[in-house]
């Protein structure tokens, strides 16, 4: 489903990806741990193509962008709506509602018709839990609800593969388990996922791969139970004892 | 002063022939006012906001020659008074050939006028605009032109409102400034009108009243259009 091949990303003389190459196949949960200034949000951000690769090639559902050379606008518009991103400030609309949020995709963009388009934002709204809250504004809703409208509006493109960027990260630990708990629904439903996060525990349920990310380059990656429990490199230990040590 | 008010209230004629001036003097006032003030306003006000929004993209947009451009006209439009602005228009170009009638003459004046000012405004709302909000955009496949239409700008009018009005109320009484131009709006009508019965101070004292009362009105209009905005805000 995802295949990048050897991704560069520079930002002025800093290089914070060196090298990237990863594939997920449909239906995976791959999860992207590592310390902060790793480059794993960048990686995520280039799957998009929020930031603009350096170099080197991303595959997402048979599209392919290469970086290489030149990409067009009219490229890059379309090859993000094959995903679903998810930020860590949830980013939703203001002047919205929830139920304006989930619809303004497909009705700007795909140009869908209108009341297709509102049932399929209230079913989304209610899966995620919110079909009490559709008329609500983003300043009215909690933040762990606006980031499950954030992740309904995202589902609202019918994307192939959804973004996690920190998801969990700007939310009260009361809140987290609520969007967790539709995240990993999202994936027994079949989902193709990759996840930024430090919710180990998130990791170690859902994810079919996890990978670690040091200093721009994939360190290790593995099952789960690999990574956590036998990791191979000093570094992945280092900081595992870290997180786990909660310093 | 203290003369004349004793003038006044020991002269009962004095005031009878104010009582008579002030109210055949209020249909041609008010019907200046409707006929040129505000049309003039409305029109250089529109213009105006269209040139400012070009502007204020051109200003934030990464290409080069239009950031210049931008830069150009708002120093120059700021940087030279409004009224060598009209008069540069109406009685320079003509010396070029190029001859504008007063009213339309005005229009082009104000809403240069206006267009660098509010565009200012503008840029600033727009760049206040978090960047998350241009992300969550992209992010879904929106051009920039779709994402600016639907996504910024309503959250840039809601911050630009307050200044915007400003430049509005301000724009109602500069149009005195085209009487200068020989356009027969509100102010124009005063001085002819003093200049026939030499009630000067009456006269600019109805003017001015009536510019207050529009530019009261406005300001009631500016409430009720921030309340509106406001709606999707915590208070």
């Amino acid at each position: 489903m995802i295949s990048v091949q050897s991704l560069f990303k520079q930002f002025g003389d800093l290089e914070v990806l060196k090298g990237i190459d990863l594939n997920v196949e449909q239906g995976k949960v791959v999860v992207v741990i590592g310390p902060s200034g790793s480059g794993k949000t960048t990686l995520l951000r280039c799957l998009n193509v929020l930031e603009t690769p350096t170099s080197g090639k991303v595959e997402i559902d048979q599209q392919a962008l290469d970086f290489t050379g030149k990409v067009s606008f009219n490229q890059i518009a379309s090859f993000r709506r094959l995903t679903g991103m998810v930020f860590q400030s949830y980013n939703l609309f203001p002047h919205k509602t929830a139920l304006q949020n989930v619809m303004e995709g497909p009705i700007t963009v795909k140009k869908e018709a209108k009341a297709k388009v509102e049932e399929r934002a209230r079913r989304l709204l209610e899966k995620v839990g919110l079909g009490d809250k559709l008329d609500f504004y983003p300043f009215q809703l909690s933040g762990g609800q606006q980031q499950r409208v954030g992740i309904a509006r995202a589902l609202a493109m019918e994307p192939k593969v959804m973004l996690f960027d920190e998801p969990t990260s700007a939310l009260d630990p009361e809140l987290v388990g609520e969007v967790l708990r539709v995240m990993k629904e999202l994936a027994q439903e079949g989902m193709t996922m990759v996840v930024v996060t430090h919710e180990m525990k998130f990791a170690k349920e859902v994810a079919d791969e996890v990978i670690f990310m040091d200093d721009g380059k994939i360190v290790e990656k593995g099952n789960p139970a690999e990574i956590f429990e036998n990791p191979k490199t000093d570094r992945t230990k280092q900081f595992l004892r870290m997180i786990e040590s909660g310093v | 002063m203290k003369m004349y008010l004793t003038n006044i209230l020991t002269d009962p004629e004095r005031l009878d022939r104010w009582m008579t001036i002030a109210q055949s003097s209020l249909l041609p006032l008010l019907k200046g006012a409707l006929s040129n003030t505000i049309p003039l306003t409305l029109l250089s006000f529109s213009f105006g906001l269209m040139i400012a929004i070009l502007m204020a993209l051109a200003r934030i947009s990464p290409i080069k020659p239009l950031q210049i451009v931008a830069r150009i006209y708002v120093s120059i439009i700021r940087g030279t008074p409004l009224l060598v602005q009209l008069f540069f228009i109406f009685y320079g170009l003509p010396s070029i050939g190029v001859t504008i009638d007063s009213f339309p003459a005005a229009v082009i004046a104000f809403s240069l006028n206006v267009g660098a000012y509010a565009s200012e405004i503008i840029r600033a709302a727009i760049l206040s605009t978090p960047k998350g909000q241009w992300e969550a955009a992209y992010s879904m496949g929106m051009s920039y032109p779709q994402a600016l239409r639907r996504i910024i700008l309503p959250q840039a009018a809601r911050v630009s409102i307050p200044p915007l009005s400003n430049s509005f109320i301000s724009l109602v009484k500069d149009t005195s400034l085209a009487s200068l131009i020989l356009v027969t709006e509100m102010f124009r009508v005063a001085q002819q009108i003093a200049a026939t019965n030499y009630e000067f101070l009456l006269l600019y004292a109805q003017a001015g009243a009536i510019y207050w009362v529009i530019c009261f009105c406005l300001s009631l209009l500016q409430g009720r259009v921030e309340r509106r905005l406001d709606r999707y805000v915590a208070r």
